[in-house]
């Protein structure tokens, strides 16, 4: 066992000590913590900056009431200035004209010019604050024909809104509010991640194995060790490497989150603000009370998100990822024992890389139906348990069904280990042989 | 018992005077079979290597004699038959006493040499210490120092080479296996090798030689054993076979004119080559029966005057070639 040890530590530290692990496991959250800030810094840089929109109406339709906000002015310019605007634009400092025609109630239709692109969301906000003043217009002429008293305020009163809220009944019987888009976002990438970390940890194994083959140096090695010893220490040894990586990305991740979350919240509470401004000068009262209900998302979200069982997700994940790692990277090594090229490992990989594979098409099936028998089955079965019962974990899956499928897990990676010895055995002092699956299967029963 | 007891002598014989006399087996097998599916790789082998001496196992191609050399290592297990180490059954333990150096090796390519040297060292059971210490004799004995913090990749096939006979000898085994140790290697540091060889035999060191190159057999083995299709057909002193081979042939340079031979010798003697040039004149001749040595030159001085008369001994490669031969001939038959 000492010498799989001195092994384990060779393999773990030649690939962490590799720059591209360090990089990797290093800027990999950055990265995606950095397109989550990134967006949402640049959206808010944008805000801040002044602009001011000269607005020629010559039918006077929303005069004066386009209200200014923080950083988007308006500002009414008669049809002479207009004209002259349009010509010589760079005199005005505007950052647009907006030109309502006269037959806009008809049409629906406004222009806005610019020597610029203008920006996604100036352009929304014109065009509904123009859509709310013209809506308005209208529901007033049609109020003023029919001559109903309140009409308006009983119009305004049919819009409806309805959240309609999942709540789960906890194990006490008591109600706890869940979200099935929460559970779902999680399962999948728990189950990507799964996927992800098995099969690139699986293939390292494999490409351990055959680098030792094809260098010619496993028979130095194994006339001081027992192969099996160092096929163990190998698959140890690398797995402890994708716990690092896996252990650094989930502690940067919170830290990255945590970062995010203060920034991202500080940010939509001033949209929120904004939105509740313009809601304000249209006077409808109605929609904006909605509002508080959006400022509450967030908070929502991170209740949901505590409702969730971490710390049992963040067990299942460990869990699953070193038994799967193991039985996948049991089958991976005997496969590299086996072969002298990579073209000769290709062909005999399909037959181990169809359970991934498979896991992966059926996990959009799984997270739709978390409790049907196809999600029932594949996290039972070891090949797919791996993917799929982490999928399932956030939304709840009963104890009975996590003990078997861990029960079933363990007792399949014992056979994959004998039998990846065996194969691992025969197969590493075997040169110049193009093996099948159907000879790989004979050497299980050779004797040493 | 026997092997601790001669150790304890060797201790106090610094001269090797009585150890001479007391030189044991320190591998012996007995009627080894290997089997794989569809072909034997080794029929009932057995091989005996005395101690501190050079061990050479022969064979065409494809004769078994690496599954032999993994049985030694303990690689493979026999599917019948004896391993003794030092006059004991082998234990698995034996592993650390034995340096291996297999036909087709290598190294770690994106490894540093020393890292590597070191690591290997440990895993034939050195203590980091003792492997650091021992490892500075051996790259300062190379001069290779400034190969130490190298990748492998970055290394010649020949410097690679040096790196794995170090590591194979550097925790100082009893036994040492070297399969086709020179390949790859320049005529200089053939002979640093070899000369290597010849030290370590010198301390007390064992080695099984296994290769194709019959001069080198001829210059540093001290026993051979032949393998053919997974039998061993010969096996002894390396003089001693060289002895039973010859052909009684002799070979006569003279000088003087050439007498019509066949008429003088008479019917115990052939002449199987006759070669006359400007400078030297030069025959061979075969005893048919026991006839010695004296008889044909007693027979020869009277005709000529002879420059030269020598036994002609053969050398390993006919050895090697005739005895294979032979042994397949018969397999046929």
């Amino acid at each position: 066992m000492n010498k799989s040890l001195l092994i384990l530590k060779r393999e773990y530290l030649t690939r962490v000590k590799k720059k591209s692990f360090i990089i990797m496991t290093l800027l990999f959250p950055l990265i995606m913590g950095g397109l989550t800030v990134l967006p949402t810094y640049l959206a808010t840089m944008d805000d801040k900056e002044e602009r001011t929109i000269a607005v020629y109406d010559p039918t006077s339709l929303i005069l004066n009431k386009l209200e200014s906000n923080q950083f988007t002015k308006f500002h009414y310019i008669p049809e002479q200035e207009y004209q002259g605007l349009k010509t010589d634009f760079k005199s005005g400092k505007y950052y647009a004209i907006l030109y309502i025609p006269e037959n806009i109630i008809t049409t629906s239709r406004a222009e806005m010019i610019s020597d610029k692109q203008i920006t996604f969301d100036i352009k929304n906000l014109v065009t509904n604050r123009i859509e709310n003043i013209i809506e308005g217009e209208k529901r007033k002429a049609v109020v003023d024909q029919t001559g109903v008293p309140d009409l308006e305020k009983k119009l305004a009163a049919t819009k409806t809104s309805i959240t309609v809220e999942t709540i789960k009944l906890g194990e006490e019987g008591k109600a706890v509010k869940s979200s099935t888009e929460i559970a779902m976002a999680i399962g999948y990438v728990a189950g990507f991640l799964m996927y992800f970390f098995v099969l690139m940890y699986g293939l390292m194994v494999m490409r351990g194995v055959m680098e030792e083959k094809t260098n010619r140096i496993v028979e130095v090695i194994i006339s001081s060790v027992k192969p099996f010893q160092l096929l163990f220490g190998k698959i140890v040894g690398i797995g402890l490497v994708g716990l690092t990586q896996i252990s650094i990305w989930i502690i940067l991740s919170i830290a990255i989150a945590t970062g995010v979350g203060s920034f991202v919240g500080h940010g939509s509470h001033e949209t929120i603000a904004q939105a509740q401004n313009i809601m304000a000068t249209q006077g409808v009262d109605q929609i904006a009370a909605a509002a508080p209900a959006q400022t509450n998302a967030t908070l929502e979200i991170l209740h949901m998100i505590g409702s969730l069982n971490i710390p049992l997700i963040i067990f299942s994940m460990f869990f699953y990822f070193i038994c799967g790692f193991i039985l996948y990277a049991s089958f991976y090594g005997a496969i590299g024992s086996a072969v002298d090229s990579d073209e000769d490992a290709q062909q005999l990989m399909m037959p181990v890389m169809m359970p991934l594979i498979f896991s992966i098409i059926i996990l959009f099936a799984v997270a739709k139906n978390p409790e049907g028998p196809l999600a029932f089955w594949a996290s039972i079965i070891p090949f797919t348990s791996p993917i799929i019962m982490v999928a399932r974990i956030p939304f709840g899956v009963p104890a009975w069904q996590i003990i078997l499928s861990m029960i079933v897990l363990l007792g399949s990676i014992l056979g994959s280990i004998w039998m990846a010895g065996k194969i691992y055995r025969t197969g590493i002092l075997m040169y110049g042989k193009k093996v099948n699956l159907k000879e790989i299967v004979k050497w299980l029963f050779y004797k040493n | 018992m026997h092997f601790f007891l001669c150790n304890i002598i060797r201790a106090f014989d610094t001269d090797n005077k009585v150890f001479k006399f007391l030189i044991m087996d320190i591998f012996q097998a007995n009627n080894v079979v290997k089997e794989f599916v569809g072909h034997v790789a080794l029929s009932s082998v057995s091989i005996t290597v005395k101690e501190a001496s050079v061990f050479g196992l022969l064979g065409p191609n494809g004769a078994g004699k690496t599954t032999l050399i993994r049985i030694i290592n303990q690689i493979t297990a026999p599917d019948s038959g004896e391993l003794f180490f030092e006059g004991r059954p082998i234990r698995s333990e034996d592993i650390y006493q034995i340096g291996y150096l297999p036909e087709e090796r290598g190294l770690y390519k994106k490894m540093k040499v020393g890292e590597q040297a070191l690591y290997l060292a440990q895993l034939k059971g050195m203590s980091k210490r003792d492997a650091l210490k021992s490892l500075k004799y051996w790259f300062e004995k190379f001069e290779i120092q400034a190969w130490w913090g190298k990748k492998v990749e970055e290394l010649s096939k020949g410097m690679a080479q040096k790196v794995q006979f170090i590591t194979t000898v550097i925790h100082q085994p009893k036994l040492l296996i070297f399969d086709e140790p020179f390949t790859g290697f320049d005529p200089i540091n053939t002979n640093l090798i070899k000369n290597e060889i010849l030290e370590l035999k010198k301390n007390g060191t064992t080695i099984i030689f296994s290769t194709h190159n019959m001069s080198s057999v001829e210059e540093i083995c001290d026993h051979i054993a032949l393998i053919n299709q997974s039998k061993k057909i010969l096996d002894g002193q390396i003089d001693q076979v060289k002895e039973k081979f010859k052909t009684n042939t002799f070979e006569v340079i003279y000088r003087g004119d050439t007498p019509d031979m066949d008429n003088h010798l008479g019917a115990n003697f052939k002449v199987l080559e006759h070669i006359t040039s400007e400078h030297q004149k030069q025959m061979k001749v075969k005893f048919l029966n026991g006839n010695s040595n004296n008889e044909l030159l007693k027979i020869l001085m009277n005709q000529f005057e002879i420059v030269s008369f020598k036994e002609i001994i053969p050398s390993m490669n006919d050895v090697f070639i005739h005895v294979v031969e032979q042994n397949n001939l018969e397999i046929k038959l």
